[in-house]
């Protein structure tokens, strides 16, 4: 907890080598297997490149890609810091988003200043009831969570689709289900003329809370110790259930902002391909940057990063897009391969 | 196949017995290990002939696991040479140890819970073939089990076994694995009096067949009953190797210990902290708890325990010690009847609520049960206490460091680094802490289970006089033991627990084995009598 400035340095120093390490790997693999499929893969790299960080929308869209993934992945890592494994960041998201569309829906005259709080509002409890129905399970023994959490995941987009088939379905769009278009003032502000919207400033809060509560807290303490050593904790007083439920609703909270910034921001009403697994790829980012919230987001940005390899070799290279999980399966081979055993890989 | 391995463990035993002047069946030369800049290791050498039981003895942190690790192949040493019957080997893993005769019994187990005694042994033996050779491999645990007094049951799941047959267990997968050197680290610490009485024969069994036997122990009464020779560790390094009859109690803690005096707790007296004698601080009346889950079930239990006395509480191991420990705490609620704290009914109290009436626990296993090994020592002495040390969302680490100071400094205990993760503490380095933490708030009653369990000699004087010292202060103890000498020196009263009940009573003038001993095995017509 009191580091000098020099091991800060190391440490920063050592990660980033960690971090280029991992991604050269990864490149280096993938780039055999375009030389495989018949790509040149030097080619498509540099498209990407261009494409990326050659102008100015092309790193907006990374960042736009960025906000789900991070809020996703502190959905999985606040969990996991008391030993849970929330794999469900994907349906709260969506429930996240469900919520917040009934909200916009049914007050859609209010004013923005009452309905955005309103919809980040509901946002956040939809996917946190929605992460609360694994944590009861879980805190009464009946189910484990990390079933539960996948299985819920099944559930919630078939409740968007119910709704955007049925009550919710528009008049205008008949033939393409998906719900009306939300009023001006429902819409998520974003930035400088781009895509980039307002939940950029949910994945930094929530990353930041998530950094002082873990470390300066007595809170934080308490979960590591739940995490550290359940029975210890239980011995010891810490009202463990508490824990388990409270937790739960927060990190499900937090992954149905990123649902509710969806509809929000980007798509501006609810449809049924909302995410193409945004909570999937968080619970890997989670897993990667360990405890770390600055490891959550230059994992963000790699995973960002790689769903735009995919876009562009499908336009430029006539690659499907499917090629690009073979990546983010080679990148958690890479990663998980340089853990030693029994480290922070919980 | 019986009369082959009868006849095959008769010729070692022979060649063993006849050839004093033969190699040793595993000798260590000029062994050096270090850990950065910990010298873990440095022995110049260290032996063990056939039909002989050496003691590794040593304080915490001696160097003893070490060693024994070093001859198992568990670690490389970083310099020095092996021997086995005199020829030197390479000992690069347990793999090669165990091809080499060579058998480790550690302090944690390792067999696979899920699995019967039979496919735990059968699975430890060199070349398995794919079809397991039942009805060979049965026959041979079983012509072991008998002699060596390791009887069991070979279709039980090895996790639902007592602990002692656990161990019976490791014993036997090495033995027909055909180990001729037989480590065994700290073989009694998990083991209630009895039991080890059982191992010690064993031991002697095996060593009348000519095996060499390695005992790390740090308890001077397990070396003096059973080694024929003792190698005191000190530092990582063995300062003297005794024979048995020259062994006495105060040369070998002299060995032990070097010139260091001992380290016991100064007179504690606070008069801040002191106590209304004679209030009746822990009640039960008529308490059940429901059994389930590995708990064994409390039935009918009535007891007082008043401010100023320590009560004892007797029994064989799994008697309910533990449920009755966690009863008090918070841990199990009452079925029926009722806890009372100071005259409140606490039956549904929280832990959190029965801790913050000033009760405080010291566990058996302080790095299973009272600490978090992965946060630092700091970290692990501000868990528990409420919110007694919260400044809004924070920690008050100031004040926190100034009481755990004071409390380590009360106790006598030197201040290890607060920053260091509790798991590089050693066992009784964290039982320090623990206690530390427990003390510091001036409990009103403290419940300890176990609470020398492990420690070597030092600690369990230090412990013990600890409480006693608690109770002239005023506090309430209750101590669960399965160690007789530790309950009849320390007790004021002693309950004895059999079945989950409270099967007898006794002062202080009964304190007598023949007296205490029946109703822990269900005969009650002798305390009846008494």
């Amino acid at each position: 907890m009191r580091l000098d400035g020099a091991t800060l340095w190391t440490c920063a120093s050592a990660r980033a080598k960690a971090f280029a390490l991992v991604t050269a790997a990864a490149l280096g693999v993938f780039a055999s297997l375009l030389v495989a499929a018949g790509k040149d893969p030097l080619e498509a790299y540099i498209d990407t490149l261009t494409y990326v960080f050659g102008n100015a929308y092309g790193f907006s869209e990374l960042l736009v890609r960025m906000i789900p993934l991070m809020l996703t992945a502190v959905a999985a890592a606040l969990p996991a810091r008391i030993g849970l494994i929330n794999v469900g960041a994907e349906g709260q998201l969506y429930m996240g988003a469900w919520l917040a569309t009934a909200g916009a829906l049914a007050f859609s005259d209010q004013p923005a200043f009452v309905l955005l709080p309103l919809l980040t509002l509901l946002g956040f409890v939809g996917g946190g009831m929605w992460a609360l129905i694994a944590g009861v399970l879980r805190a009464l023994r009946l189910v484990n969570e990390t079933i539960s959490t996948l299985l819920l995941n099944y559930i919630a987009p078939l409740i968007v689709s119910y709704f955007i088939f049925g009550p919710w379905r528009s008049p205008e769009t008949a033939s393409y289900p998906q719900s009306p278009a939300f009023a001006e003032a429902a819409r998520l502000p974003t930035f400088f003329h781009s895509r980039v919207h307002f939940g950029l400033v949910y994945a930094m809060a929530s990353l930041v809370l998530y950094w002082l509560v873990m470390t300066r807290t007595r809170i934080g303490l308490d979960m590591r110790a739940i995490g550290g050593n359940p029975e210890a904790a239980r011995r010891l007083g810490i009202p463990i259930v508490r824990y388990i439920l409270t937790v739960m609703f927060i990190a499900g909270g937090v992954a149905g902002l990123a649902g509710m910034a969806e509809v929000a921001a980007i798509q501006g009403r609810l449809v049924s391909e909302l995410s193409p697994g945004y909570g999937f790829i968080g619970f890997l980012v989670a897993w990667l940057a360990g405890t770390s919230a600055v490891g959550v987001v230059t994992m963000s940005f790699l995973f960002a990063l790689i769903s735009s390899v995919g876009d562009i070799l499908q336009i430029t290279q006539g690659v499907p897009y499917a090629v690009v999980n073979i990546l983010m399966a080679v990148i958690l081979f890479i990663v998980l391969g340089r853990r030693t055993v029994g480290s922070a890989a919980r | 196949m019986r009369a082959a391995d009868g006849k095959g463990l008769r010729i070692r035993a022979n060649r063993a017995m006849t050839g004093e002047g033969e190699a040793p069946l595993l000798e260590a030369k000029g062994i050096v290990k270090r850990f950065g800049s910990l010298l873990a290791n440095e022995i110049s050498d260290f032996s063990v002939r056939g039909g002989e039981v050496v003691a590794l003895l040593g304080e915490n942190g001696a160097g003893k696991s070490t060693l024994a690790k070093i001859l198992y192949g568990y670690y490389a040493p970083d310099a020095g040479e092996i021997f086995v019957n005199g020829r030197q080997v390479e000992i690069a893993s347990p793999h090669d140890a165990r091809a080499l005769g060579i058998g480790m019994v550690f302090q944690n187990f390792t067999l696979v819970p899920a699995l019967s005694v039979f496919d735990n042994v059968a699975l430890f033996q060199k070349n398995l073939p794919a079809v397991v050779p039942r009805a060979e491999i049965l026959k041979r645990m079983r012509h072991y089990a008998e002699r060596f007094r390791l009887t069991l049951d070979p279709w039980m799941q090895a996790g639902q076994l007592a602990v002692g047959d656990q161990q019976k267990v490791e014993i036997l997968k090495q033995l027909l694995a055909g180990a001729r050197v037989l480590i065994l680290d700290e073989p009694t610490k998990v083991l209630a009096p009895q039991e080890s009485e059982g191992l010690f024969k064993t031991l002697t069994e095996l060593r009348a067949q000519g095996l060499g036997i390695v005992l790390i122990t740090h308890k001077l009464r397990e070396v003096l009953a059973c080694a024929d020779r003792i190698a005191v560790m000190r530092h990582g390094r063995v300062v003297g190797v005794v024979g048995r009859r020259e062994a006495k109690e105060e040369n070998l803690l002299a060995l032990m210990f070097g010139d260091k005096p001992m380290e016991l707790p100064s007179p504690l007296l606070d008069p801040a902290g002191r106590h209304d004698r004679g209030v009746c601080a822990l009640e039960m009346v008529g308490v059940s708890t429901t059994g389930g889950a590995g708990h064994i079930p409390l039935r009918n239990v009535s007891m007082k325990l008043r401010s100023g006395e320590i009560v004892g509480v007797a029994g064989v191991s799994g008697n309910g010690q533990r449920e009755f420990g966690d009863l008090i705490l918070g841990l199990l609620q009452p079925e029926t009847g009722s806890k009372l704290l100071w005259g409140e009914d606490a039956s549904r109290w929280s832990i959190a609520a029965v801790r913050d009436k000033g009760v405080a626990s010291i566990p058996d296993d302080p790095l299973a049960l009272a600490c978090v090994p992965g946060l630092t020592v700091r970290e692990n002495l501000v868990l528990g206490s409420g919110a007694r040390y919260s400044t809004g969302l924070g920690v008050d680490w100031p004040r926190l460091d100034a009481d755990m100071n004071r409390s380590f400094a009360r106790l006598g205990f030197s201040r290890p680094n607060f920053e260091s993760r509790a798991a590089t503490l050693s066992g009784g380095n964290l039982q320090r802490v623990v206690l530390a933490r427990e003390l510091a708030q001036q409990p009103r009653l403290i419940v300890a289970l176990y609470p020398t369990r492990g420690l070597d000699a030092r600690s369990t004087i230090m412990v013990r006089a600890l409480l006693r010292d608690m109770r002239d202060r005023g506090a309430a103890v209750l101590l669960i033991s399965e160690d007789l000498d530790e309950l009849f020196e320390v007790s004021d009263r002693l309950l004895v627990l059999f079945h989950g009940a409270v099967a007898a009573e006794f002062s202080p003038e009964d304190f007598r084995a023949d007296l205490v001993g029946p109703p822990m095995i269900g005969v009650t017509e002798h305390s009846d009598a008494a």
